[in-house]
């Protein structure tokens, strides 16, 4: 069997044996529920479908970054903590499909996550008026992002034993991320720009709120996560010299 | 069959191995002799293929180590100080994962788990969750997933560490059953042990090696002691022994208020006859004679000693 996929199913088990897989839905699925109720669905009774929709990917994104870190906390730190990590390093497993299996475990716990987030926007498609579409897009959009947050946290976990200290190092890096907006507004052309593209919300996420999907946005965050996953992977390596 | 040609291991400035050489035959079970910090881990590592080595030449069956390291990983299995288990699976399952990623063909699987399973004396385990399981039995779950794979080379840090004195038995006796299937690389500070084992010692110390061979060839040209326990005052103990050929010094260890005194005789512990002849035609009463502690913790102590003299 493939040594990536191998990886991947054990490690995408142990979100279910253990107390962090059921823990990180349920806090998901009760912050969001609340988000939900008061901000999309609002007190007011006139509200379009597809606003409601848009607000709930508003803050949808917001949970999916904070869970990615979390679900990306224990990915490498925790088999440095146990040691396992020599186990891996001594089978015939390039340092490359360490990271790949875990990071894909991990989008597919995201995966996971977000489909038992759908009932919600699942009662807006069958009582009100939007498409398949905007959903479909919203929640491609919500899988991007989580992706390159993953590939962050990956990366972030690689640099640590301790699953704290890689929580917090993840958070500072996504958070640095999120900020280059901010940067790019007090910046001159042709640095604004660089950093407002840079950003990993404001631009690139907010076509996906309104059901538009861009190709420079995929690419963007695909490119994050393969910059994230490749780091994790040099810092792997890295490790074989001390 | 395995080949270690100037091995060298630095850490930062520090030097955790030098100049490391030497070979090992197939088939053979060879202990790593060397106090904490001596340099067996990190040389069982560069071996393992968990770290990468600052210069020297490993060849495992003729592979190269830095050159092939996916060709050594699939011929050797590691046991690390710590052994690398996963806390949230059954066993059976912990052990199914690692023969799969050690690339075992998916229809051998089961087989090769449940002949790992019964060497180790696992099988009652295979259901039991990993962090459910005693330190002795964490051990052997270890020593499973290193031989899950029946790899040729079999390497282990420190297998018996932490374990009590029935369960150090029982790994004795389990590694050596394991003698013809597998070359064992096994380390330990522990002298009496690993020479019940090892066909073969390295004595290493300070990142390099003092000594190697049997215990029989390390003992040759070190001289031993005999432990005597005599009544009366050592003095005239001494005065006896000083006439005896082959006597190459007399420490006394302990004298009593009950009027007895502890000596430690330098000299082969083949000439403790005449040790007890002169000792009583000098009229010394001899409550006891020893050869003193174990011939292989004299070589050891000797073996540093020098290095540091």
């Amino acid at each position: 069997m493939n040594a990536i996929l191998l990886i991947a199913r054990r490690e995408l088990g142990s979100y279910f044996r253990t107390w962090l897989g059921y823990i990180i839905i349920a806090a998901v699925l009760l912050l969001q529920g609340i988000l939900f109720n008061a901000f999309a669905l609002g007190s007011g009774m006139d509200r379009r479908s597809s606003d409601v929709v848009m607000q709930f990917f508003y803050t949808m994104s917001g949970c999916t970054m904070v869970a990615a870190i979390f679900i990306s906390m224990r990915l490498l730190a925790a088999e440095r903590e146990g040691g396992t990590v020599n186990l891996l390093y001594s089978s015939p497993v390039r340092d490359g499909e360490i990271v790949v299996g875990k990071f894909l475990s991990a989008l597919a716990f995201l995966a996971i996550l977000l489909f038992a987030t759908s009932f919600m926007p699942a009662m807006v498609l069958l009582a009100g008026k939007i498409s398949w579409g905007h959903v479909f897009a919203g929640y491609l959009g919500l899988l991007l992002l989580g992706s390159a947050v993953l590939a962050v946290g990956t990366l972030g976990s690689a640099l640590t034993r301790s699953q704290i200290l890689s929580v917090i190092i993840s958070a500072l890096m996504v958070v640095a991320l999120l900020t280059c907006w901010w940067v790019g507004r007090v910046s001159d052309r042709p640095l604004s720009s660089v950093f407002e593209n840079l950003a990993l919300w404001q631009i690139h996420f907010q076509p996906f709120m309104s059901g538009i999907v861009h190709t420079r946005d995929v690419i963007f965050y695909l490119a994050i996560t393969y910059v994230g996953l490749f780091g994790a992977t040099r810092v792997l390596e890295a490790r074989r010299w001390r | 069959m395995i080949e270690v040609e100037g091995l060298t291991k630095y850490y930062g400035e520090h030097a955790a191995i030098r100049d490391l050489s030497f070979t090992i035959q197939k088939g053979e079970v060879i202990g790593f002799l060397g106090l904490n910090g001596a340099g067996k881990s990190t040389t069982l590592r560069v071996l393992g293929c968990v770290l990468l080595p600052t210069g020297g030449k490993v060849r495992i069956h003729g592979i190269d180590l830095l050159t092939e390291p996916h060709e050594v990983r699939k011929r050797i299995g590691f046991l690390p100080d710590v052994p690398p288990l996963y806390n949230e699976m059954s066993v059976g399952g912990y052990l199914r994962f690692v023969a799969q990623l050690r690339g075992v063909p998916a229809d051998k699987v089961d087989a090769r788990v449940q002949d790992v399973e019964e060497k180790t004396a696992l099988r009652d385990m295979h259901d039991e969750l990993v962090s459910t399981l005693s330190h002795g039995y964490r051990q052997r779950v270890g020593l499973a997933q290193a031989m899950v794979h029946n790899p040729q080379l079999l390497i282990l840090d420190e297998p018996t560490s932490g374990l009590d004195p029935v369960q150090i038995a029982e790994m004795r006796k389990l590694i050596r059953s394991l003698r013809g299937q597998h070359t064992i690389l096994l380390s330990s500070h522990i002298l009496p042990e690993i020479s019940q084992t090892c066909d073969r010692l390295l004595v290493i110390h300070e990142g390099e090696i003092v000594g190697q061979g049997s215990e029989h060839d390390l003992a040759k040209g070190s001289a031993s002691a005999i432990d005597i326990e005599v009544a009366g005052t050592p003095e005239k103990a001494k005065a006896a022994l000083g006439g005896v050929n082959g006597v190459q010094g007399v420490e006394v260890l302990k004298s009593t208020a009950e009027g007895t005194a502890h000596l430690r005789v330098t000299a082969s512990a083949e000439l403790r006859p005449e040790v007890v002849r002169a000792l009583v035609n000098a009229n010394v009463d001899v409550l006891r004679v020893d050869k003193a502690a174990s011939q292989l913790e004299s070589i050891f102590m000797q073996l540093t000693q020098t290095r540091h003299a």
